[in-house]
């Protein structure tokens, strides 16, 4: 029997970032019954946010480190409580006020980041290396765009594909664009829902003058995860610029005749909509468009689409924590490709691509699904 | 001005809601230091008996000839206190009031600040009182007859308790029949009478009262006048058959050859193109859906009028629009059932076996479309059946608020349920909501007949089996909160407790009537304890649902006390008007009748021959609007002269 005793100094952090809502949640448990953990182990949101709500959270349990911020619940919360906020108040209790152990994986993510900028813990300098091969003017005053790639999309040799093809059709099109080396860092947006607030706002604070100091006006990213921070989180430090994600950037170009295809490309392609990109940004039918605009394509969808898409798994620092087999959400997305006879997975999201590369590793699967990010088809198809 | 003005300062402590933030000493004895100020006390409650008596004898004895009390906003306190200053000889018009607790004591803590804006707000009021004069409150007779629009249960029971008292009514009604949602359901709870059994002796009281016009299939157009002497126009629309001349016999419906969903049925059944909604029909009259009716699209058929032996069908009838003239208005328009398909996880629309309550109470009923057989879609008996709670309910996505009433009809729903078959029940609940007289004591035994409750707030239903046992089965998934883990339950039906909401068009009935709407989008009270059934504008009652979501008992006893009302101004006979009008001052006046196009209630009419506009005061409602306007400033507004604004003005400010 536990002693009703708040722990005062984490009850205040989960307090100012639960905000009012957290006080509203009325325990239905509609947040558990949406969570996709519940399909592969046992996970009950609702019953943190009781334990948070009372200040007797047990900072120790794993279960904190569960939530990917998928936004799923949220949207459907009868009294809006904003879970992932509050998921994300618990880590920082933990990583900020030391109430718990911060796993090892993240550990290290939090390390390299804070150490070198990018959570791979590759070299800074190392960061246009790829990009003089491909002749990628530096972003210099009166640039246009700055082309912002995530961390992944310049170290992975797997996500420097997808970076690699949004050049080539940047370039193609004949767009006026550049890039910043060692000046620019990670854009931390998984470090802050992984619960490092302050790693994030010194991220953000040298990001956002780096970018001020280069005359930054305008950035393409090729990541939902950078597009949700700069767009909604970097504004609140000072960041000022606009801010688009590539797919939107291809659709504009295909609307203004800028795009031309050679090719036809005969595939079944289903779409995955990243989080960050579909419940966070409302960008469901750009992507699907510029799907839909390459000659031979066809376009399926799978059960859960839209509004509904499962997550991958990778958002909120779960992408560097170990996920058991038998508990990945993306081999279940995998299956709803399959289900739906689809040949090619088309992403927008390194952390969607990464992860759905992982599980395609796994002999089950075969060779039946190609996983591509739409940069790299429509690079394909011109 | 016959006298020189000699101001009483009244100020309240409203216990400590004001006490406890403003300086009263402080601000009563700076109200003393005022111009014309002969005395400022303060008091505990003002509004109390000796808080009363303190300024009745003040005005008695020291021979005061103004009053401003400092206390709360003029919309709880100013009639008391005008009423008091009229006790003591004081006409109402020479009272002013000084919000200082809403306006002050409420909206901040800062005890310095709130004591120097209570003492602007008193020198406001205290310089404006300065100015005011008393003005006369023309008195007019009622109109004893009474418009009651709905005749759902709220219509009726108004209708049927002014009526019995001899008083005429004109019950109004848009459907064929009257009856309401009320006349559709199975049983009612927690007594689990037959709702028809009850309901139908009203109905058919209603139908045949002297008292009573009954006007069916019509629908008010227009509303003009004020309480006393309402003016209204209605709209009966036309059935297409002579009410004189039919018989009821059913013939025509009988024959005729054409189909649509029935709406007494909730969609579940099929009704003729020429139909009476259901057989205890009031008027027990059929009307020809000209959108089903062929003879209306291409001109043939006219079966039903080849077997009308009474002659009593007639294609050529068409509206007739009536005028009425009533002293009050009852306003019992009712409710719509909440649409479940956009919640689109549940299913409804998509799966057959997924209903929505109104459904259920159709289906369950004897005269219903399977005869009273709770079955699946294609006849057999379900296996299992669960109730989802709150279905658009206490979710900020569709109605934040509780329908108050779903929790109830959903232990209703198991009780007929284990009744009429060896159903499993499952109630999804997020709260168990039973707060009426026997309420609790229905839920027990609800309880005892083996229904089984899952706490929790259903995330999906879907007919993807994951195991033999799902297959065929629309599963529930849930948090069962009180195990802590979701769970899976299969069922065969899937009935959706579903919200009660403000009607589609309520917004255009607030404005036919000049009511408000809540933030709910339900029809106003004036007071929502002490007022719950008058709206602003007075001679105008809500009762029922259209006020907000309410069981049968609590409709019947407003539908009651808006009768109580109606009985009370009849009873009185005549009816107080605002003292506060405009006056046309006819030398400043150029006959550009730029006021006359703008007025609201029609109050102000063109003497030709002086050139001049003339402001009846019996229909100014005081709304200042013609004064805003008029190019030569001619127009003064009574109690709102320039004079007293500019003077209270200057009190805020100085």
């Amino acid at each position: 029997m536990a002693t009703l005793a708040p722990y005062k100094e984490a009850a205040q952090i989960i307090e100012e970032e639960g905000g009012e809502a957290l006080k509203l949640c009325y325990q239905c448990g509609l947040c558990t019954a949406v969570c996709p953990w519940n399909r592969v182990t046992s996970f009950t949101p609702r019953k943190l946010i009781h334990q948070a709500q009372l200040g007797l959270v047990d900072f120790e349990h794993d279960e904190v480190w569960r939530c990917v911020s998928c936004k799923l619940c949220v949207d459907r919360c009868p009294r809006g409580v904003r879970v992932m906020d509050i998921m994300r108040a618990l880590r920082r209790v933990i990583v900020e006020v030391g109430a718990g152990i911060t796993p090892d994986a993240l550990r290290l993510s939090m390390k390299n980041t804070s150490g070198v900028g990018n959570p791979l813990g590759e070299e800074r300098e190392k960061r246009t290396d790829w990009v003089k091969e491909l002749g990628v003017k530096t972003f210099t005053k009166g640039t246009e765009i700055l082309y912002f790639p995530c961390c992944y999309q310049i170290y992975d040799p797997f996500g420097k594909r997808v970076a690699r093809a949004a050049v080539n059709i940047m370039k193609k099109a004949g767009v006026d664009f550049g890039m910043l080396g060692a000046e620019v860092s990670c854009c931390g947006e998984s470090m802050r829902k992984a619960g490092s607030e302050s790693i994030f706002q010194n991220l953000v604070q040298s990001n956002i003058s780096a970018f001020a100091e280069a005359g930054v006006r305008k950035i393409v990213v090729t990541s939902p995860h950078c597009y949700h921070t700069f767009t909604e989180e970097y504004p609140e430090f000072g960041g000022d610029f606009e801010v688009i994600h590539f797919v939107q950037y291809l659709s504009e170009l295909l609307r203004e005749g800028k795009l031309e295809f050679t090719k036809k490309l005969n595939k079944k392609v289903t779409y995955h909509d990243s989080c960050c990109l579909g419940r966070y940004a409302g960008l469901y039918d750009e992507p699907r468009q510029v799907l839909e605009s390459i000659p031979g394509l066809e376009l399926v969808e799978m059960r859960e689409n839209r509004e509904h898409a499962l997550c991958c798994g990778g958002c909120a620092g779960r992408f560097w924590m170990e996920t058991k087999k038998g508990e990945r959400w993306s081999d279940l997305r995998i299956a709803q490709a399959i289900e739906v006879e689809a040949n090619v997975l088309a992403v927008a999201c390194p952390y969607c691509m990464l992860n759905f590369q992982d599980s395609l590793l796994s002999p089950e699967w075969g060779d039946a699904l190609e996983l591509k990010d739409i940069a790299q088809l429509v690079e394909e198809a011109m | 001005m016959e006298d020189k003005p000699r101001i009483g300062v009244y100020v309240c402590h409203c216990g400590t809601n004001i006490s406890a933030t403003v300086d009263i000493d402080t601000v009563t004895s700076y109200a003393r230091s005022l111009d014309s100020v002969v005395v400022a006390k303060d008091y505990r409650f003002m509004c109390s008996d000796p808080g009363q008596d303190l300024i009745k004898q003040d005005i008695r004895e020291l021979g005061l000839n103004r009053v401003v009390v400092a206390s709360c906003s003029p919309l709880m306190h100013e009639a008391t206190f005008r009423r008091v200053c009229e006790e003591a000889g004081l006409n109402r018009y020479l009272f002013q009031m000084a919000n200082i607790r809403e306006h002050c004591s409420w909206v901040t803590e800062n005890g310095k600040e709130a004591t120097e804006k209570a003492k602007a707000l008193i020198n406001a009021a205290v310089r404006r009182v300065f100015y005011q004069e008393a003005l006369e409150i023309p008195e007019i007779p009622v109109n004893p007859n009474t418009l009651i629009v709905g005749g759902g249960i709220a219509g009726i029971q108004a209708a049927l308790e002014i009526a019995n008292s001899g008083n005429k009514v004109y019950l109004v009604e848009r459907e064929p029949s009257i009856g309401g949602h009320m006349i559709q359901l199975d049983k009612t709870f927690p007594t689990l009478d037959c709702s028809a059994c009850i309901m139908t002796p009203k109905m058919s009281d209603v139908g045949s009262h002297p008292d009573i016009e009954l006007m069916s299939y019509s629908e008010v157009e227009e509303v003009s006048g004020y309480v006393g002497n309402f003016k209204v126009r209605v709209r009966k629309k036309a059935r297409y058959v002579d009410e004189k001349k039919c018989t009821s016999c059913g013939v025509c419906q009988e024959k005729c050859p054409w189909k649509a969903p029935s709406e007494f049925d909730a969609g579940i059944g099929e009704r003729k193109a020429i139909y009476i909604p259901f057989p205890q029909a009031v008027p027990n009259i059929p009307v020809i859906d000209t959108e089903t009716c062929v003879y209306f699209k291409t001109g043939k058929c006219r079966a039903c009028e080849k077997f009308c032996e009474a002659k009593a069908i007639d294609f050529e009838q068409k509206d007739q629009y009536i005028e009425l003239e009533v002293g009050n208005i009852i306003v019992a328009t009712g409710y719509d059932v909440f649409d479940p398909s956009p919640i689109i996880q549940y299913g409804y629309g998509r799966y057959d076996n997924v209903i929505t309550g109104i459904e259920f109470e159709r289906m369950c009923n004897a005269t219903g479309p399977t005869g009273g057989n709770i079955v699946l879609k294609g006849g057999s008996a379900p296996e299992s059946i669960a109730i989802i709670h709150c279905v658009g309910s206490r979710d900020e996505h569709y109605h934040a608020y509780c329908s108050r009433v779903c929790c109830m009809y959903a232990l209703k729903f198991a009780h007929l349920i284990k009744e009429k078959t060896d159903a499993e029940v499952y109630q999804m609940y997020i709260d168990m909501r039973c707060f009426g007289k026997a309420y609790e004591e229905f839920y027990q035994r609800i309880a005892e007949e083996g229904v089984k409750f899952v706490r929790g707030k259903v995330s999906e239903v879907t007919d993807q089996a994951i195991n033999e046992e799902e297959k065929g089965k629309l599963i529930l998934v849930v948090e069962d909160t009180l195990l802590g883990s979701v769970i899976r339950v299969p069922v065969d039906i899937v009935i959706l407790a579903t919200a009660i909401e403000a009607r589609s068009d309520a917004e255009q009935v607030a404005r036919l009537f000049s009511i408000s709407r809540s933030a709910d989008g339900f029809f106003l009270e004036r007071h929502p304890k002490l007022d719950p059934v008058a709206t602003m504008t007075d001679g105008i009652q809500v009762v029922g649902c259209c006020q907000g979501p309410k069981d049968i008992p609590d409709t019947v006893a407003q539908a009651s006390a808006g009768a109580a009302r109606v009985l009370a101004m009849i009873s009185k006979g005549k009816v107080e008007l605002e003292g506060i009008t405009a006056v046309v001052d006819e030398e400043q006046c150029s006959g550009c009748k730029t006021c006359i196009s703008l007025c609201p209630f029609n109050a102000i009419s063109f003497d030709e021959e002086k050139k001049v506009s003339r402001i009846n005061e019996a229909l100014c409602k005081g709304c200042g609007t013609c004064v805003a306007a008029c190019p030569s400033e001619a127009i003064t507004q009574r109690h709102f002269t320039t004079e007293q604004i500019m003077a209270e003005l200057e009190g805020v400010l100085v």
